[in-house]
């Protein structure tokens, strides 16, 4: 046996020499609850612990509890704040109210992603920025190059430990471990409070597709946050969950990921993003190469497919049409709450549409992919 | 699990059970914990030649794709097709109904092979080098 590829580390850069790996405050009770774990953007982290069908499925039946505090965190204050997130990201940051956040894309120049990331206003003077851990370094030094503003740009990450609990019952779990009212927070607001007595941000998001919450709080309480939550979804069945399964989850709500979806080389026109694009804005960086692009039409899209042939389309497969490589799929894999291969993959914006066919290029031979639309999967509401 | 004393090991974790010219093939206990849950297996049609220490399947985890390489030189006399069917077989027997082929063993085993004591051994090393 040995890896004919490793589709998770796929997309990471591979620094020479590999410095070690941080670990985060969690890392101890991760190996003591048997995660395994792995070079993840730079950070030891646990791709799964019981299994990444057995936590997928906790996620989408029940909970799942989730150690992402490998995640940046960037806070951007001053009487400019707003100006300096505006002009750097493509969503409209001014329609935010307090405590509410929103999914943005932060933009080069060329109209492509520097970053995706999510948009928090605490006060008109105070915004944060929560992004992906292989990327934060480069993002704050980019948001800094670009600060012609009275704004000041801090890198806050070493301060918080993020956890996501998601899930149906995540809300049932979390309510008793908390004096906030939790069912009043709607989807992408947050509010500040105790958690088992810990100071938290407790935000309604999450990356799973499910409902749930991200917390935010001082490194020095994560045992204790972690496992009172522990101990308290222990009733509904709650899993301590691994990357494995926010992968898959992610992918069947298709989410985009960094270094998959989107780069600085896709735009969110052709990422099927042009929904936290908004070209009103008076200026952000690449909106004219976004504009230009918006009036031509993309000539590729972001796309769905399941395979209806025996066969898993894996990250980095080509898409063939008469034997010719036409795409590339971005992400693929089992999506275990739906018993099929899915993926998603850039092609040509003539053969996007649902229903067409392509064969996948599957090591040395091919099967077929019918194109579906995003996403897989959609929680009732 | 323990390792079966009548099977021998090789370093990439590929098992085969020798009975006369007639061998069974598979991967072991380690080698399915290291993958995670088994989705997929990829076997080759009865007949097909294997050569020692060349790939002659796949197995998909729900991350990643592994090559399964030959133990032994031989002639595929049977596939498992209920594996096929059921690739999580491998998660809970891999020593047993999980086997992958049946072959005719024509030429000389690999000679990496190491016996359930050494195998133990092997991946007790690679545990604590994790």
């Amino acid at each position: 046996m040995s890896d004919a590829n490793t589709p998770m580390s796929g997309s990471m850069p591979a620094p020479t020499p590999a410095p070690a790996p941080r670990r985060t405050a969690l890392n101890s009770i991760h190996r003591q609850m048997g995660g395994k774990m792995v070079a993840f953007g730079g950070w030891d982290m646990p791709v799964e612990y019981s299994g990444i069908t057995a936590e997928h499925r906790a996620v989408r039946e029940r909970a799942g509890l989730f150690d992402v505090s490998h995640m940046g965190e960037i806070s951007v204050r001053g009487p400019e704040a707003l100006d300096l997130v505006q002009h750097v990201t493509s969503n409209d940051a001014s329609k935010l109210s307090f405590d509410q956040a929103q999914y943005s894309g932060l933009m080069t120049a060329q109209g492509t992603f520097v970053d995706d990331l999510l948009v928090h206003k605490f006060t008109d003077d105070h915004y944060w920025l929560v992004v992906n851990a292989s990327n934060c370094e480069k993002d704050y030094n980019y948001i800094c190059q670009q600060n012609d503003f009275d704004a000041e740009v801090v890198n806050t990450s070493d301060g918080y430990t993020q956890l996501a609990i998601q899930g149906p019952a995540a809300i049932k779990v979390l309510q008793p471990l908390t004096s906030v009212a939790l069912a009043p927070i709607k989807y992408y607001w947050f509010t500040t409070g105790k958690v088992l007595g810990v100071d938290c941000i407790i935000a309604r998001t999450g990356y799973t597709g499910e409902d749930g919450f991200e917390l935010y709080f001082d490194p020095e309480h994560s045992d204790k946050v972690w496992n009172g939550l522990m101990e308290a979804g222990a009733a509904v069945g709650m899993l301590p969950c691994g990357l494995g399964a926010r992968n898959t989850l992610r992918m069947e709500a298709g989410m985009a990921l960094y270094g998959h979806e989107i780069d600085d080389t896709t735009t969110p026109l052709e990422a099927g993003l042009a929904w936290i694009t908004k070209l009103a804005k008076p200026d952000f960086l690449g909106k004219t190469a976004i504009a230009a692009q918006a009036a031509s039409g993309p000539q590729r899209k972001l796309v769905g497919f399941e395979m209806i042939e025996p066969g898993i389309g894996r990250d980095g497969y080509p898409l063939l049409r008469a034997g010719k490589p036409v795409g590339q799929v971005t992400s693929g894999g089992p999506a275990p709450a739906l018993n099929k291969n899915i993926g998603m993959a850039y092609v040509p914006t003539a053969m996007s549409a649902p229903g067409e066919e392509f064969d996948i290029q599957i090591r040395n031979r091919t099967a077929r992919a019918k194109l579906v639309p995003l996403p897989f999967y959609k929680r009732a509401k | 699990m323990s390792y079966p004393a009548n099977f021998r090991f090789t370093p990439e974790h590929e098992w085969v059970a020798t009975d006369g010219a007639q061998a069974k093939v598979g991967i072991t206990d380690y080698a399915q914990k290291q993958l995670g849950d088994i989705v997929f297996v990829e076997l080759p049609a009865v007949g097909t030649e294997l050569v020692a220490g060349q790939a002659f399947g796949t197995v998909e985890s729900v991350k990643a794709v592994s090559e399964i390489f030959a133990p032994v030189s031989g002639t595929v006399s049977a596939i498992n097709s209920t594996l096929v069917q059921s690739p999580e077989l491998l998660n809970s027997d891999p020593h047993g109904a999980a086997w992958m082929v049946e072959v005719k063993v024509t030429g000389k085993a690999n000679d990496k092979l190491m016996d359930a004591a050494a195998y133990e051994k092997f991946v007790a090393e690679e545990e604590a080098n994790h």
